[in-house]
């Protein structure tokens, strides 16, 4: 199997959708011409002309909006948002229209766009371009999200994601963007709300998304090689709809959970978690749930101490250590 | 330097009595007598169904917000009196009169009011979000300008598929201050598309006026000459003026599939909303001045009368149809079923209502 990056993975994604669908048209600041801020649309202009692949201007409230409305009538645009963080100027396009306009009108009208782009921190560029809001987000009934961890979980989300007749908000990572794996070149998708077990254990179930299932399951590593320890990794991939049986399992199995993301913890995705958690597996538990989350301030922008506000291996580690105790 | 004069009202305002001066207009000539009826009676019957949803509302039967359309009617009846297949349109929350005007029925808008389940939205949207995709009506949408952005997308849509086609996007003289409104205009006229951005100016943002509101010199329409797009003001007590400039709007979408900024010029009679006590911000005298001298249906009922289209006692039988229509309307609202309690977590998501082995997506997506 062809191993290419989290990246090129993306693009593979796009390119076929847009094979597959003259519907499809790939919109957003300096994707065309540029080749995509981050590379990920490179050549995807020469190949299918300034009709399919289009540069905006810095105007994501208006070229957000823009989308949405096209996609009532059945355009399928993937927009690229430069950093997650931008959102915050569209918010209420994505947010109020694009989440509402289905239930609003009874179901007479859909809004199948994608929304793509990097959320995450750890790229030393302060708090205003450090947002990870997949918990914001998909705590609005009506938007669904994904957070793909893996090359091979990005192309097949991605291309779930664009067929998909909801809006879907695929949140990336600019540090997983180099990052390979093996990937096939034929069609598949990864279904949206299926987790899946990036690593089987028996002792403690730590459950990730996005880059830190990749901090988890090197953490995993160091408890096996240096505690014993046998982790299971349970990677969410979708957080809304959310694989809820899979985490149950995986929990009824190790009697033990440890949540791991690179949210702030107030509010982040893991507080649905633990409550799903207690609600449906309390009587399973063998200790309380244990929590890694980025310490709770805005994102800093020293690089040294950004480096340890995000959750790294041996501050997982340390957790897992106590829910193990 | 002295600031250019703000203006509030077109020239044509000024003197609204007498024949309309477009009645000449090829686009009015061109109207058969049966035609003229139509649209006259499509105006009244905007006017006898708003009249009749303030008895509603205070007999407590509708909820939340209640904006009405009296006043403006020449608005939404001119400028959707010319549209065709491939024209779309979409406005703010003040939508009744649109969706009457696309042919949407008095009953499904009256039992969206209450909040029935007949109604247009299923009881999900009310007042502020009326939707009638199959009439090419996009709503309805509840924050102001929000919906500009939107317009701007669906003519986008149109001239991505190749249709000789537009998106009449509306909105209140309030909304021109927003920056989704501001970014559309952009993307609208950089990439020539065929929208009709129609700012409806009644003169108040809900209760602050037009000079407390907006900076600007001349009209607000002339905003549209700094993204390089067409604009026009329009008399919208006329609704034979609104045709007529509005014809040149769209033949430049359909023709050229470049965007307007029309402006026309309206007054609301009643407050911005029925939750608005209207005692702040303008006079009585105001009001029974447009009431009297400029109310669109009354001016365009004596413009036809004096064409002979109509006669007293045919308004008179249009006049009673309507309010007979919009009584019945209101007993069908009364009558109709209450969406159910497992209806809450309906039509939130395209795939959980349509769950099938293709299904792109599983797992818990509504949550306890």
């Amino acid at each position: 199997m062809p191993i290419i990056s989290y990246r090129e993975a993306l693009r593979a994604a796009m390119r076929d959708e847009l094979k597959r669908d003259e519907n499809v048209v790939i919109m957003g600041e300096e994707v065309a011409q540029f080749n995509g801020a981050y590379k990920i649309t490179e050549g995807l202009l020469k190949e299918f002309g300034p009709k399919r692949v289009v540069d905006t201007p810095i105007s994501e409230a208006g070229f957000i909006g823009l989308g949405i409305g096209a996609s009532m009538l059945g355009i399928r645009p993937v927009m690229e948002l430069m950093f997650w963080s931008f959102s915050y100027v569209a918010f209420d396009q994505i947010v109020n229209n694009a989440g509402n306009i289905r239930y609003m009108s009874g179901g007479l009208i859909n809004c199948p766009i994608v929304i793509r782009g990097p959320a995450n921190g750890g790229t030393n560029v302060g708090a205003t371009h450090s947002h990870t809001p997949e918990a914001i987000l998909a705590s609005h009934p009506g938007i669904k999200v994904v957070c793909p961890a893996t090359p091979y979980d990005a192309k097949g989300l991605l291309k779930a994601a664009i067929r998909d007749n909801d809006p879907v908000y695929v949140m990336e990572n600019t540090i997983l963007y180099n990052d390979k794996g093996e990937v096939p070149d034929e069609d598949y998708i990864v279904p949206i709300g299926v987790a899946d077990i990036k690593r089987v254990g028996t002792d403690l179930t730590i459950v990730a998304h996005g880059r830190a299932v990749i901090t988890s399951l090197k953490a995993a590593e160091i408890l096996e090689k240096e505690h014993g320890v046998s982790v299971e990794v349970v990677d969410l991939r979708s957080i809304r709809p959310l694989d809820e049986e899979t985490i149950l399992a995986s929990v009824r199995k190790t009697h033990r959970a440890l949540l791991v993301e690179e949210n702030k913890p107030f509010c982040g995705v893991d507080a649905q978690v633990a409550y799903l958690i207690q609600a449906r597996a309390f009587d399973e538990l063998d200790a309380p749930i244990g929590r890694v989350s980025s310490i709770d301030a805005p994102q800093i922008y020293s690089k040294k101490l950004e480096d340890l506000q995000l959750p790294y291996p041996a501050r997982v580690v340390e957790a897992a250590l106590k829910v193990l105790a | 330097m002295a600031k250019p004069a703000i203006i509030t009202h077109p020239e044509s305002l000024k003197n609204p009595a007498g024949p309309s001066e477009y009645s000449k207009h090829p686009v009015n000539t061109s109207l058969t007598k049966e035609a003229k009826i139509a649209l006259y009676t499509k105006m009244a019957r905007i006017r006898h169904f708003e009249q009749r949803c303030i008895r509603i509302y205070q007999q407590g039967k509708i909820g939340g917000f209640l904006h009405l359309y009296v006043g403006q009617e020449a608005v939404a009846a001119g400028t959707i009196s010319l549209l065709g297949k491939h024209d779309h349109i979409i406005t703010g929350y003040r939508d009744h009169g649109h969706g009457l005007m696309v042919g949407m029925s008095m009953k499904e808008c009256m039992a969206e009011l209450t909040g029935k389940v007949t109604g247009c939205s299923k009881g999900k949207g009310g007042s502020m979000h009326y939707f009638a995709p199959d009439k090419n009506y996009w709503g309805g949408h509840g924050i102001v300008g929000g919906q500009a952005p939107l317009g701007t997308g669906l003519a986008y849509a149109v001239k991505y598929r190749g249709e000789k086609g537009s998106c009449f996007t509306y909105m209140g003289d309030g909304a021109v201050n927003q920056g989704a409104v501001h970014e559309a205009y952009n993307l609208a006229s950089l990439w020539d598309l065929p929208v009709v951005f129609v700012v409806e100016n009644n003169g108040y943002s809900m209760g602050t006026s037009q000079e407390r509101s907006t900076a600007h010199p001349g009209c607000l329409a002339k905003r549209a000459e700094g993204y390089n797009m067409a604009w026009d003001m329009i008399n919208g007590h006329d609704v034979y003026e609104v045709r007529a400039k509005t014809a040149a709007a769209l033949k430049r979408a359909h023709e050229e599939s470049k965007p307007t900024v029309l402006e026309i010029f309206t007054y609301r009679y009643f407050g911005h909303s029925m939750a608005d006590p209207d005692k702040t911000y303008r006079d009585k005298e105001e009001i029974k001045e447009y009431r009297d001298k400029k109310d669109p249906v009354l001016l365009f009922e004596q413009e036809l009368l004096g064409e002979k289209v109509l006669t007293p006692e045919l308004v008179e039988s249009i006049n009673a149809a309507a309010m007979e229509e919009a009584d019945a309307a209101a007993v069908f609202a009364d009558e109709s079923p209450e969406p159910t309690f497992s209806d809450i977590t309906k039509h939130i998501y395209w795939e959980e209502d349509n769950r099938s082995k293709k299904s792109t997506s599983s797992g818990t997506i509504i949550f306890e």
